[in-house]
């Protein structure tokens, strides 16, 4: 095992800590989704469906904590997408040119680059959680301490495979163009669809059947359920509709991330052993 | 080709689009030798250096550095090359200490053979006064000093330097040259290019001329400038008429022209073997010799010589 990719790495974080804006930027974003978004929101959606009960049994949850997992997964959705971007300038300023040039395998540049935007992801995931909770929202009703490190350890695992899917498909459309500009475009032009169809701010049951089964293949729906199992549980009521998820469900959802990521890094691998960069 | 040729090229070309940048160039670099390339603006310098260096893909022909083939076995290559870009090519936010450290890691030099190099390296390029610096607040001067620092750090047995001394002071130019002796001197091959002729002359065991991507004409830097054959001889005397009528008969003698440092003789053969027998001559027609200077050819007259005068980096 060569494990020259922490060097990029180590490179990567250097940069994170060293830009303060983008540090700060990066750590405060969430917080504010959640601050003014979340309680804006919350205020709002649980009006309207405070009148519709919850079936006997079943925990009913207010909306901020409903959202708090998807705002985990836009936050991890919108950094790794922006992930390849460090990659886009090292290129055009000559610098990838140091690395292509070594010894070290061009793959290790992309896990280097992915696992630097996995740390990121972890740090804001981290974040909203912590912030989350301090402002009331009921992640991990009524767990055990050992529970808690395990469905925390279990959210980890879901951000990190989604991201590193993302981070990936960043890179590799970093290394195919030319202009920052130009991944800003495709990020948005991406970005809006899959973050509204999606299970992330309300839920799918009353898409039109079409959207629905679109969402179906949206990889940040199957972040989401994987949050919200881990957060929430496998049974619980939020906006007017009741969640249930057995184990098999979240097994599936994952797969599809790991698949995704499968994907990703083979498109990724072929570009970098292929890239000419002078 | 001889085995103790560390780099072999032979009939390489490249085209970028339809655009030939190398036309069929061979040539070989003897290992432990200085041999520099030299050539107008997109003669096709960096193309090779590319080309050699695994960054670009080889197109036509077969190259071997240090024994391994560029297409077949690149990575092979690169373990054994380092390389100073033309351009500079640092990351502005890391410090001195932190563009050292992330290329040794890059190569897997451990740990704490890493630490004495960069302290040895920063030494020699005198940037230890730098060491916490980022490399954006450094000088032009510091700067390729420190890349330079970096491209010997993997102690590589053949060293690619792109115009390391362009846009330099006289000082730190020479003192680059100082640490490119001392490096060739542990046995590190150098590939070197460079616009500065004289540089080239100093440095160089050999020296290839290319033009619109083809070699236009190699040698050692005497042999380069003897092939020319036109040392001139300045001669001030009493008379030069008297003088010019002397010389006539002297087969080596080219032509003979007034100008303002006297009579400018040139010689198509080496100058200081006819010397002596243009004093006699002059002398023993009577007339005396105030002062004799003998200019042999430099490089920028071989330069200039094989690629012309116009400009390349308009049509080129
Ligand atoms: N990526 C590229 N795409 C298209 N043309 C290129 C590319 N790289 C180089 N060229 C062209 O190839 C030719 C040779 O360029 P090269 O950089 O090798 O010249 P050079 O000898 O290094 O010149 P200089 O002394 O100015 O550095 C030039 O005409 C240049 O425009
Ligand atoms: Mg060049």
């Amino acid at each position: 095992m060569a494990w020259e990719f922490l060097t990029v790495y180590w490179r990567e974080m250097i940069r994170f800590v060293r830009f303060r804006t983008q540090l700060f930027s990066s750590l405060l974003q969430p917080a504010l989704w959640m601050a003014f978004f979340g309680i804006a929101m919350s205020s709002n959606f649980d009006r309207f469906t405070s009148s519709i009960p919850a079936p006997a049994g079943v925990v009913p949850l207010d909306y901020l904590t409903f959202m708090a997992a998807g705002v985990i997964a836009m936050t991890t959705l919108f950094t790794s997408l922006f992930g390849g971007m460090s990659l886009l300038f090292d290129k055009n300023w000559g610098l990838m040119r140091e690395m292509l040039a070594s010894p070290m395998p061009r793959t290790h540049i992309m896990l280097g680059v992915s696992l630097s935007g996995m740390t990121k992801s972890f740090i804001q995931a981290s974040i909203i959680m912590a912030f989350g909770l301090l402002l009331g929202v009921q992640f991990f009703p009524g767990y055990s301490a050992a529970r808690i490190a395990l469905s925390i350890l279990g959210i980890f695992v879901f951000v990190g495979v989604f991201s590193l899917g993302f981070l990936l498909f960043s890179s590799t459309i970093s290394m195919r163009l030319e202009s920052p500009e130009g991944l800003q475009g495709i990020i948005t032009l991406l970005t809006l669809p899959l973050f509204f169809v999606s299970n992330a701010l309300y839920p799918i049951q009353a898409f039109p059947p079409f959207l629905q089964t679109l969402s179906i293949f949206n990889p940040l729906t199957h972040l989401v359920n994987g949050i919200r199992y881990f957060a929430l549980g496998g049974d619980f009521f939020a906006v007017g509709a009741r969640y249930t998820s057995t184990t098999a469900d979240v097994l599936g959802s994952f797969a599809y991330l790991v698949i995704f990521a499968a994907v990703m890094y083979l498109l990724a691998r072929r570009t970098f052993e292929r890239a000419v960069v002078t | 080709m001889g085995g103790d040729d560390i780099i072999e090229v032979r009939d390489l070309e490249h085209a970028f689009g339809n655009f030939a940048a190398v036309r069929g160039i061979s040539f070989t670099v003897k290992n432990g030798e200085i041999f520099s390339f030299l050539g107008p603006n997109g003669a096709g310098k960096s193309t090779t250096i590319n080309i050699l260096t695994t960054l670009l893909p080889l197109q036509k022909g077969t190259v071997r550095v240090a024994g391994y083939d560029v297409a077949r076995e690149p990575a092979k290559v690169r373990e054994t090359i380092g390389i100073v870009f033309q351009e500079d090519v640092l990351d502005r936010d890391l410090t001195v200490r932190e563009t050292m450290e992330f290329h040794g890691r890059l190569y897997g030099i451990p740990r704490e053979e890493r630490r004495r190099r960069i302290d040895d390296l920063l030494g020699i390029v005198e940037l230890e006064s730098k060491r916490d610096e980022r490399t954006k607040n450094l000088s032009g001067g510091m700067k390729r000093r420190l890349q330079i620092a970096r491209g010997l750090m993997t102690q590589p047995e053949v060293l690619f330097l792109d115009e390391p001394t362009q846009g330099l002071d006289p000082q730190t130019r020479m003192r680059i040259w100082d640490y490119i002796r001392q490096v060739n001197a542990t046995g590190t091959t150098i590939f070197l290019t460079t616009h500065y002729m004289e540089e080239a002359d100093m440095l160089s065991d050999r020296i290839s001329i290319i033009d619109h991507g083809r070699i236009v004409v190699s040698g050692t830097p005497a042999e380069l400038k003897d092939a020319l054959g036109e040392d001139v001889v300045y001669l001030e005397t009493e008379d030069d008429e008297k003088a010019r009528d002397a010389l006539s008969g002297i087969e080596e003698i080219r032509s003979v022209t007034e100008s303002p440092r006297g009579l400018s003789v040139t010689i198509s053969a080496d100058g200081s073997h006819c010397l002596p027998r243009i004093i006699e001559r002059v002398r023993g027609a009577g007339i005396a010799i105030s002062n004799v200077n003998l200019k042999k050819p430099t490089m920028d007259d071989v330069f200039v010589h094989y690629t012309g005068s116009e400009l390349r980096d308009a049509g080129a």
